[in-house]
């Protein structure tokens, strides 16, 4: 990913430009309505072989990808950690080896590890894909999120602000970095424990009372409290976290405006999340579930395309 | 360009028995405006609503390993059940034949229409494929390196089609 162009792996929105996030949002509008069809399913990643490797436990992201390589025509294989070599104390490396050995095109990695999808991309051949390093990135939730946010209004000058623990979320981490990119506003909101020290320096606004943060924003992105968090300490209890941060009803409806709710799950109702605001008519949790399919679609798509310097060649030559 | 659509649209009345079963499907870019136009003079002529679709064939492509990074993919928009229908394919130019192989393999997802048409507004030969038009608005004689460009005034300004000769570089149709 040198020079910030869309290259052979996703590891992150940090490094991309703000030209590469729009191709990939674009990409990602004509694959909406893939899954909408009674055919779910083109054939352009037929015979592509994709390893979606995952060494912490994910739902969601992972059958969301598997749902995206499936719909493009792509062969897949499940690796989760539990059961495998990994366990017997193989490297990363080594499993990914192995792996590239049988002919892999593409490997879609979660683990716990912050950078551990770059260091398996400067090793391996095939594309990586970043389901989730650590607390370093998520890339395609933060692309999910834009492209629901860029559903209902327009990303520039948009006040996106993100609640709860920002400190260990990776997801926050690809929102901030996205959302700065294409020109929205970027605030959080959380426990003072649960904010990184010097976040005021990437140009984000910190608010301390939820309250403050409802009256500034157009969109909130409520991030999951994980229970560990309160055994670290970090936070007394999940019930004084809802009386102070929780996004409630009567909350929202101070608002001097309508707000988008967005989650990415998932939820602890009547921690982070009051179930009302959760069902109500401003959540779009459920169009950030089914972006997301549509988004690892076009990342899958354009990363497995052929090489930059092939395109002017190929642009005087339409098929016809 | 209007007289030759007029008349391509005489032709797909005059071979579809049932015209209240049409539907025009307009192959991304050029097709989609060229099937608008087509419809019009079909509705006219025949005295139905045609209903009209676009088809992105980008995914369906056999050639995406070389061309290199990938194109970007249009809307792929069919407003009606292709079961029992009589679809026109519509598109500007029929070259090697392989955009048609592509959308007979899309339409094929959506449904299965009674009887598929080709109509396209230039044949420049070249075919590399079994595939022929059923209506044709006008036959270009070409060299492999030559270039038919098609311009439509909704996307272009204007309506017009020329060739790009490879060996003197000069246009003229």
């Amino acid at each position: 990913m040198s020079g910030g162009r869309l290259g052979k792996d996703l590891l992150g929105l940090e490094h991309l430009s703000a030209d590469d996030i729009r191709l990939i949002l674009d990409t990602a509008e004509p694959f909406k309505e893939i899954s909408e069809r009674a055919i779910k399913k083109v054939p352009v990643l037929r015979g592509k072989t994709i390893v979606n490797l995952f060494f912490e436990p994910s739902t969601r992201t992972r059958i969301s990808f598997e749902f995206a390589e499936k719909r493009l025509s792509a062969d897949t294989v499940n690796v989760a950690s539990a059961g495998s070599s990994v366990v017997k104390g193989e490297t990363l490396v080594d499993t990914a080896r192995n792996l590239e050995a049988m002919r892999i095109d593409m490997v879609v990695m979660r683990h716990g590890a912050s950078g551990a999808a770059r260091f398996l991309g400067e090793r391996i051949e095939s594309s990586v894909i970043n389901a989730g390093d650590g607390k370093h990135e998520h890339p395609t939730q933060g692309l999910l999120d834009l492209l629901t946010i860029r559903d209902h209004r327009p990303i520039a000058g948009t006040k996106v602000c993100i609640v709860g623990d920002v400190l260990h979320s990776r997801v926050a981490r690809s929102n901030i970095w996205g959302l700065l990119k294409l020109g929205a506003e970027v605030a959080v909101c959380g426990p003072q424990t649960l904010l990184p020290l010097g976040i005021g320096e990437l140009g984000v606004r910190v608010f301390r009372r939820v309250e403050e943060a409802i009256e500034w924003a157009d969109v909130l992105n409520v991030l999951r409290l994980q229970l560990e968090r309160m055994q670290a300490g970090y936070v007394p209890s999940t019930r004084e976290y809802y009386r102070v941060f929780g996004v409630t009803l009567e909350r929202l409806e101070r608002a001097p405006r309508d707000l988008i709710i967005m989650h990415p799950g998932p939820m602890n109702r009547g921690v982070e999340i009051d179930s009302r605001v959760a069902d109500g008519p401003h959540a779009v949790i459920l169009d950030q579930v089914t972006n997301g399919v549509a988004v690892r679609m076009a990342v899958l798509y354009l990363l497995a395309g052929g090489r930059p310097e092939l395109a002017e060649s190929a642009k005087g030559a339409p098929e016809r | 360009m209007a007289r030759t659509l007029h008349r391509m649209a005489q032709d797909i009345v005059r071979q579809t028995p049932d015209p209240g079963s049409l539907v025009l499907i307009g192959v991304q870019r050029r097709g989609v405006e060229l099937a608008a136009r087509l419809a019009g003079e079909v509705a006219a002529a025949a005295q139905v609503d045609v209903p009209r679709g676009s088809l992105d064939i980008t995914l369906y492509r056999d050639d995406l390993e070389v061309v290199g990074p990938r194109p970007l993919v249009g809307p792929t928009v069919l407003p009606v059940a292709l079961d029992g229908r009589h679809a026109w394919i519509v598109d500007d130019v029929l070259f090697s034949g392989r955009t048609v192989r592509a959308a007979l393999d899309q339409l094929a997802d959506f449904g299965r229409p009674a009887r598929i048409g080709l109509a396209v507004l230039v044949d420049r030969g070249g075919r590399e494929l079994p595939i022929q038009a059923d209506v044709v608005g006008q036959r270009v004689d070409t060299a492999p390196g030559d270039r038919v460009d098609v311009f439509v005034r909704e996307l272009d300004g204007r309506d017009a089609v020329e060739v790009l000769r490879a060996a003197q570089g000069g246009r003229g149709a």
